[in-house]
């Protein structure tokens, strides 16, 4: 399995060179998809469903949607860049940082891990006494109700800005002018 | 503002859009696998105490086959199924069933949001309405943002 888990990092490592490199941006925005499509399989193997579910219908289906129809308003292919060495160096500075953080989480699904030994048996026990099976749903539902209540208001939020900036009901471009 | 929302021809698009709900094989296997998307989206917003998934997941499934259906078969047809108001309205339903559970539980004497005011099976109750609550909002954000972006598409194609 491991196996598997490092050809999908190094598939999910060349696409994302792939994407940076590519000019053409119809091709780009396939390209995350495929991206997305390997993350949700990474996650799969992760035993995180949920998230993997999450990432091929958003990350793959309604994110490339949403990138064509901006593609269609705007060009095709990417402009002249301005020299690449700024921005590698701020990739490296950041990946390299990201990595060293690494260096100090505990090893993938030690049970030894604090987030284990912590809040998450209280969770397991909880989940038990209620008979539901899906312990990320209770702590997402029940335990931490407050937070998803957030989300919920977050992605409200989103679309109400969207629809704002898009002009609502309006159809841009018809005459209409906006109030 | 006005020079950004300015249309490009982009007539290689627009032509492969066209070609899209042209295409015989796309349109039949997208008619066979929207039903089973939608009924699966039910799957995980119903099952989700019991598998993998909940409201967000079984919302996002459920928008992207709407989504995918309007693509294929035409925005008009996604249009039919649920409009910009329908959607909208939805948004706020969604949070506001979300909310009401937090309302239901203080008037029963409980803090917001304590599923175990609800009864005997509060909890199970508490967390099937809440997740409902959150793929209604999850799935009508997700149709209505594709409907404002399909808009903007279809102007440009109009022209």
């Amino acid at each position: 399995m491991s196996a598997l888990v490092l050809l999908l990092l190094l598939l999910l490592a060349g696409t994302a060179v792939a994407i940076a490199k590519l000019e053409d941006l119809f091709a780009a925005a396939m390209l995350t998809a495929v991206y997305g499509l390997l993350a949700a399989g990474l996650y799969t193997l992760m035993d995180a469903v949920d998230v993997a579910f999450t990432e091929a219908a958003v990350g793959v289906g309604v994110t490339t949607v949403l990138f064509l129809g901006t593609l269609s308003l705007t060009e095709q292919r990417e402009r002249q860049r301005k020299g690449v060495v700024a921005p590698l160096l701020v990739v490296l500075l950041t990946g390299g940082a990201l990595i060293y953080g690494t260096s100090d989480m505990p090893v993938y699904g030690d049970p030894e891990a604090p987030i284990h030994r912590h809040v998450a048996p209280e969770y397991i026990e909880g989940a038990d006494k209620l008979h539901i099976p899906n312990v990320v749903t209770v702590v997402l539902a029940s335990y931490r109700g407050y937070d998803t209540l957030g989300e919920t208001v977050v992605v409200f939020t989103a679309a109400v800005g969207i629809v704002m900036l898009l002009g609502g009901r309006r159809r841009i471009g018809r005459g209409e002018k906006s109030p | 503002m006005s020079r950004e929302l300015t249309p490009q021809p982009g007539s290689r698009r627009r032509s492969a859009r066209r070609a899209l709900r042209e295409k015989l094989v796309l349109r039949v296997m997208s008619r066979l696998i929207v039903p089973l998307i939608l009924l699966f989206a039910l799957y995980v917003q119903f099952h989700g105490d019991y598998g993998p998934g909940g409201g967000f997941q079984a919302g996002v499934i459920l928008a992207a086959g709407v989504i995918l259906y309007g693509l294929v078969l035409g925005v008009e047809r996604a249009r039919a199924v649920i409009s910009e108001k329908v959607a909208e309205i939805l948004i706020a339903v969604g949070v506001l069933l979300y909310g009401s559970v937090g309302i239901a539980s203080m008037v029963l004497g409980k803090n917001y949001l304590d599923y175990d005011a609800l009864g005997e099976h509060g909890q199970h109750e508490g967390i099937i309405i809440v997740e409902l609550g959150v793929g209604i909002a999850v799935a009508s954000a997700m149709i209505r943002i594709y409907l404002a972006f399909a808009d903007l598409y279809r102007t440009e194609a109009d022209e």
